[in-house]
């Protein structure tokens, strides 16, 4: 069983998104920090890829500034060390968020044991559907690394297979589109989770869309977590090298909402 | 281990959002269904000829053949389609195809506008509305075809992100479908993406090939030993190739946009400098660093600016069945002047990077050899950029 679990036991998870790199590893590292130290609960670490196609503007723009300052996939392995060494060593679950291209490219193989290596527990590839997952999950499994499955509002008959199939949690893709800000959600999250909670006893959190601390609870109340990316990414943007209280305060304020 | 469906051997498959997932399986099944279709392929038919105006000609290029010494050249004519490409092919196809599935609405993106001009065509005759994603960087070296599809009606969005070309353009299109399914078709202009859409684009594009074979077994009595397609994405090239594939004596040749040439960071030559990877939808080759980051290829034609290539095509050149050359933009332009002085006819710069090597292979070959070179498109939609590569400013 992985460490992912541990995530889902302290009420409602939060879970943060940080595009590895914007507008440098030093940030990166130290946003992460204080999004512990603020409550994050889990914490998802994208590695860049030059072409997203999954997400919506904030999170491209975030890409490619990282990709421009020069960070790349050896770079966020360092980053995921550096974090998980020492005295003051982060502890929650770590998952990445990559795009097919980047893991195929390194070798899965290579990727998913460097993974174990440095402290990943799971990997997140919205490129990579269930029927092509055997792929990457076969030798993520071989490095006790989980391979987590994503279900749509779109999902609908396919939700049973994806979810008895799935592992450390299932990501409940909250919105039709790409990721970023919306002022609603109109899927019906609860009847989701009803579907996916039938076939499994893995946790479920929902994400695309949740920026606010009411989206967030509003989204929780029929799963076990929420995650927020493109609303953190922009505080980054707004706030360069200075983001890390920023960002900590904001993760305190969602936090308390999912406590609520 | 993989999905073996939609492949190519190691190629193809459906590398998308879980999002797309239930969209694409419903394509795959209609198009299963209506590819059968008796009064499915009577309308498709009907279209074909009445309204693109097939079969297009098999010429035979005398003046080239005479000027270059070797082989006997044909042109295959995709120019004369209604809207100026092969493109028309496909797209016909795939809009009565998802008007038959009740869709209202088609969205394409488009490198040098020719895929969307014939997407936005076609859903001007069939009633349906149009959304065409084009780099910004596409709508200034081709805004006549930016101008063409919105008096056809379409709505045109041009995609700042990444390197503002056809790459940016399809993942642009891709989000978009993500957003809006129940009413949009994902109207794909090339062999590539997820399955079913190498298999659904190079099905329709195949009757070049078809035409091909008929034409040319009337004229000469035999198979041609040579068929010449430029090859971005590759769907003209594919569907000038497709029936061939299982005639071994006839060489199929892509030509490869090299750019500023294939030991530059300036190219688009996918099998001539990509590697193995996965991107939009599929698994094939693409221009990428050693960390999978999708490389900012260029050529002068936009519509060969694409840092990957169709998953068949993939295939076809690991089994060594079709050979990929390099073609740089010089050559192309050569080509493009050539074709024009020599036979009365302006290409497409698409188009004229087979002309290109078409020039260099002829004189090799013998008198009692046959080539055909397929002209996937006309030229009228380059001239302004020419004009401005030899450093002439005119105004359209």
């Amino acid at each position: 069983m992985s460490r992912i679990k541990s995530a889902f036991e302290n009420g409602k998870a939060f879970i943060p998104f940080i595009t590895c790199g914007d507008p440098d590893a030093e940030t990166t590292e130290a946003v992460i920090r204080e999004m512990e130290r603020n409550g994050a609960d889990l914490i998802e670490i994208g590695i860049p890829f030059s072409d997203p196609t999954a997400e919506g503007p904030v999170i491209q723009e975030a890409n490619i500034r990282a990709l421009a300052a020069g960070i790349t996939t050896d770079g966020v392995f360092d980053v995921v060390r550096k974090l998980r060494s020492g005295a003051d060593a982060v502890k929650v679950p770590f998952v990445f968020m990559t795009y097919a291209n980047v893991v195929f490219s390194y070798g899965a193989e290579r990727f998913f044991e460097r993974c174990k290596e440095v402290g990943v527990d799971g990997v997140i590839l919205p490129d990579v559907p269930y029927e092509e997952k055997e792929e990457f999950a076969v030798p993520a499994r071989k490095s006790g690394i989980d391979f987590i499955s994503l279900i749509a509002p779109t999902s609908q008959d396919r939700i049973g297979t994806i979810a008895a199939d799935a592992e450390g949690f299932v990501y409940i893709v909250s919105s039709l589109g790409v990721t970023g800000v919306r002022d609603s959600i109109t899927t019906d999250i609860g009847a989701l989770a009803g579907s996916i909670k039938a076939n499994t006893t893995i946790p479920c959190a929902v994400g695309f869309g949740i920026s606010t601390p009411e989206q967030a609870a509003a989204a929780a109340k029929h799963a076990d977590g929420a995650i927020v990316g493109s609303a953190i990414m922009r505080l980054i943007a707004a706030n360069g090298r200075k983001s890390a209280p920023v960002v900590g305060a904001y993760v305190k304020s969602m936090k308390d909402a999912l406590r609520n | 281990m993989s999905n073996q469906k939609g492949r190519f051997g190691i190629h193809g498959g459906q590398y998308i959002p879980e999002t797309l997932m239930n969209a694409v399986l419903e394509l795959e099944e209609a198009y299963n269904r209506y590819k059968e279709d008796p009064e499915f392929n009577r309308e498709l038919t009907e279209l074909l000829n009445n309204y693109a105006g097939r079969p297009s000609l098999l010429y035979y290029a005398e003046k080239m053949t005479k000027d270059l010494g070797g082989a006997k050249i044909y042109l295959k004519r995709e120019d004369l389609n209604h809207t100026g490409s092969h493109k028309i092919n496909n797209v016909l196809g795939q809009a009565l195809l998802a008007k038959k599935m009740g869709k209202t609405r088609l969205i394409a993106e488009t490198g040098a506008g020719q895929h969307g001009v014939a997407t936005a065509t076609a859903a001007a005759l069939l009633g349906m509305e149009c959304v065409v994603f084009m780099g910004e960087e596409d709508t200034k070296r081709q805004a006549l075809n930016v101008y063409r599809m919105k008096l056809l009606g379409a709505s045109v969005i041009p995609v700042k992100t990444g390197t503002a070309t056809l790459k940016d353009a399809v993942s642009e299109a891709m989000r978009e479908w993500t957003s809006r399914i129940d009413d949009t078709h994902y109207c794909l202009g090339s062999v590539m993406g997820p399955h079913p859409f190498p298999t659904i684009v190079r099905d329709f594009q195949a009757v070049i090939s078809k035409e091909i074979k008929e034409q040319i077994l009337k004229l000469e009595g035999k198979l041609p030993d040579a068929v010449l397609a430029c090859c971005g994405g590759g769907s003209n090239a594919i569907g000038s190739f497709y029936n061939f594939i299982n005639d071994p004596s006839v060489k199929l040749i892509g030509c490869e946009a090299a750019g500023r040439g294939i030991d530059t960071f300036e190219t688009a030559a996918t099998i001539n400098t990509g590697k193995l990877g996965i991107f939009h939808g599929m698994k094939s080759y693409f221009c990428q660093n050693e960390y999978g980051q999708i490389a900012p290829v260029y050529s002068i034609s936009a519509g060969l600016d694409y840092p990957g290539i169709g998953p068949e095509h993939a295939m076809l050149h690991d089994i060594g069945r079709a050979e990929y050359v390099a073609v740089t933009d010089d050559e192309a332009v050569n080509a493009f002047e050539y074709l024009s002085r020599t036979e009365g006819i302006i290409p497409a710069i698409e188009s004229a990077h087979a002309v290109a090597y078409a020039m260099k292979l002829a004189p090799t070959m013998s008198k009692d050899q046959i080539m055909v070179i397929t002209i996937s498109g006309r030229g009228d939609k380059d001239c302004a950029a020419i004009a401005r590569y030899r450093g002439e400013e005119i105004y359209e």
